[in-house]
């Protein structure tokens, strides 16, 4: 926090490439995401918004990219750095229950050897409560609903009491009431100072959501404040022909289904 | 006493602790195969394992069991490394690399193994009992390897269980954490090695797979945490090689390799069936009683809205059973005028109006 200029980037990324079976998927991304924005991720399917943060994660080899987080390098900041991945990319039958995945968030500081205690649990408890899921706590996680499960991996996000989040799609397959829950907490966590870029599907809501964009297809379309960024030409390049507009106003730009 | 001969016996006192560290090991370390989708890993491990034995024998000229580990071992995780290749740099699924390099190893023991028993070497006999197990075979310096390997095994588990568990869930997320998942990763597949070595003695490389992968499955059906689910197959593990064990020693001449695995299949099959909550027995009764719930409601539902229509119901086979039930609890009565047609009961009545409630209440 030496240089703790107001206009710092949470998260700046240089000239990072990323390919799989010599395809493209990310081209020469560059960016600067300011600290304490609620940053959207938005493009087709197959853009690479996924694939995106996990390259930044080191998840995902790339073929060239510099990250920084906060001024320094991922792999130093790690512990600043909370992740929320895809609900789909894990067996909800694990036998465990949903105080034990969010207990999990703390393992990072717990260091090699030292075993979770009272005060990981705790801190685990508070943890499900802010996301209104403490009655949940004992349950089974394969007894819990979609939006249930989002919540759960949202709070074991939030004990790492990170400074940025990497959200991948939180909103995918939960209800309107757990949409609304989290994009609450969401808020909140902006309003305390922290970065979040979310990955997202929706247009619609995209405006209402998140004061930062980046629109993405392989390569950077445009991005920058939201209200820069959320314009029908930029779109129109993002989304090719699979955008309907509905009427002159664009808050009323939908994604063409697309079957999949 | 037949029972007191049966435990001072010294074969008989080596097959059972032989089967028990065997059930000790494979148990836990099957959870994290199964879990981790690799059930069918241990499968090849153990196939692989075949060609190390013989190629040990072949270097050491002996049927030394620290030999036979080491060999066992080393083809075992060449094979897994095969494995690994495969799926990440070509286009082979994890599925069909394992069945390549099963049958790969495989047959290449099985050469070595006949080209062993064509050089007539006179303490060559009986290396084809590792195909299935000689457990009457097992010596006391034998077991004190095994125990070793198992305590070391389940020591090394006991410390790195958070990352363990943590990788085993969601490796994604491990590394962001910063842990070398990779490693992890690594570890837990050469202690399913590990696990197999130790079973080679006693239930040979064909069926150790059984031996992995059923205490995993039967334990997942009791557990709702994962140090539960690792206690319960251990568990499972040591009952059947126990078990397996005493019914092959009291039948003279059963093997028991075999013996222990069709123990610990039993278990699993009546786990499937049996267990709370996750059981095929459980599931069946629930749907049972959800579907009486509902024709009951929808009876209820009928007789007061549609009295007249009602009736029809009376002969249909299936409400027949369920009128029976609704007039004993006294929601339905018999009209007394003909003692034919069913009607409300007081109780039936206001019973009906709930349901016509909540039934107006989803869909108005």
């Amino acid at each position: 926090m030496a240089t703790s200029v107001p206009t710092e980037s949470a998260l700046s990324i240089k000239n990072l490439t990323v390919s799989y079976h010599n395809q493209p998927v990310l081209w020469d991304i560059a960016l600067d995401i300011p600290a304490g924005v609620m940053a959207g991720i938005v493009g087709p399917n197959g853009a690479g918004k996924s694939t995106l943060i996990k390259s930044l994660l080191g998840l995902v080899p790339s073929l060239s990219g510099e990250v920084l987080v906060h001024g320094r390098p991922y792999a130093a900041q790690r512990k600043r750095v909370g992740y929320v991945p895809q609900r789909s990319s894990v067996d909800w039958d694990f036998p465990t229950t949903a105080l034990d995945v969010v207990t999990m968030g703390l393992y990072g500081r717990l260091g090699w050897l030292r075993r979770p205690g009272r005060k990981e649990r705790n801190e685990a408890q508070e943890a499900l409560e802010m996301v209104g899921m403490s009655a949940f706590a004992n349950r089974q996680i394969s007894q819990l609903s979609g939006g249930q499960q989002q919540r759960v991996f949202l709070a074991r996000a939030l004990v790492q009491q990170a400074d940025v989040y990497f959200l991948d799609e939180p909103m995918a397959g939960v209800d309107a009431t757990t949409e609304r829950a989290i994009i609450d907490i969401l808020r909140r966590l902006r309003d305390a100072g922290k970065t979040l870029i979310v990955v997202h599907h929706d247009l619609q809501t995209v405006r209402a959501y998140f004061d930062w964009l980046l629109l993405l297809n392989v390569r950077v379309i445009a991005s920058g404040d939201a209200d820069d960024v959320f314009k029908i030409d930029h779109l129109r390049q993002a989304y090719g022909g699979q955008i309907a507009l509905l009427g002159d106003s664009e808050s009323q730009i939908f994604a063409a289904p697309k079957g999949k | 006493m037949q029972w007191l001969d049966l435990l001072s016996d010294y074969t008989f006192q080596n097959v059972v602790i032989g089967a028990s560290l065997l059930g000790l090991i494979s148990g836990p370390l099957g959870c994290f195969a199964m879990l981790r989708r690799q059930s069918l890993l241990g499968d090849a491990l153990s196939h692989a394992a075949l060609p190390g034995v013989c190629l040990s024998f072949i270097i050491t000229g002996s049927r030394d069991i620290g030999g036979i580990i080491i060999g066992a071992l080393a083809t075992g995780s060449l094979a897994a490394l095969t494995m690994l290749l495969l799926t990440r740099h070509s286009r082979l699924k994890t599925d069909a690399a394992i069945g390549v390099c099963l049958s790969i190893f495989f047959a290449l023991g099985i050469v070595l193994l006949t080209y062993i028993q064509g050089t007539n070497n006179a303490s060559q006999g009986g290396l084809e009992a590792f195909l299935f197990g000689q457990a009457a075979a097992t010596l006391r310096s034998d077991l004190w390897i095994m125990g070793a390997i198992t305590l070391a095994t389940l020591a090394l588990l006991g410390i790195f269980w958070k990352q363990a568990k943590l990788v085993t869930f969601d490796a994604e997320y491990a590394r962001t954490l910063g842990m070398p998942t990779t490693a992890i990763e690594a570890t837990l597949t050469a202690m399913v090695a590990l696990a197999v070595v130790v079973g080679l003695q006693m239930v040979g490389v064909i069926l150790m797979a059984a031996m992995i992968v059923a205490p995993a499955a039967a334990a997942r059906q009791w557990s709702r945490h994962l140090g539960s689910m690792l206690a319960i197959a251990a568990g499972v593990g040591i009952v059947s090689g126990v078990s397996g064990a005493t019914i092959s020693t009291l039948s003279r001449g059963l093997a028991t390799g075999p013996l222990i695995i069709l123990t610990a299949t039993a278990i699993v099959l009546i786990s499937l069936a049996l267990a709370p909550g996750r059981g095929l027995l459980w599931g069946a009764i629930k749907h049972y009683r959800q579907k009486e719930a509902l024709q009951r409601q929808q009876l209820l539902y009928t007789f007061y809205k549609h009295p007249r229509a009602a009736q029809r119901y009376r002969t249909t086979f299936g409400s027949r059973r369920v009128l029976g039930k609704l007039n004993r609890q006294g929601y339905l009565a018999r009209s007394p005028d003909d003692g034919i047609e069913w009607s409300l009961t007081p109780q039936g009545q206001a019973a009906a109006k709930r349901v016509v409630a909540t039934f107006e209440e989803v869909a108005p």
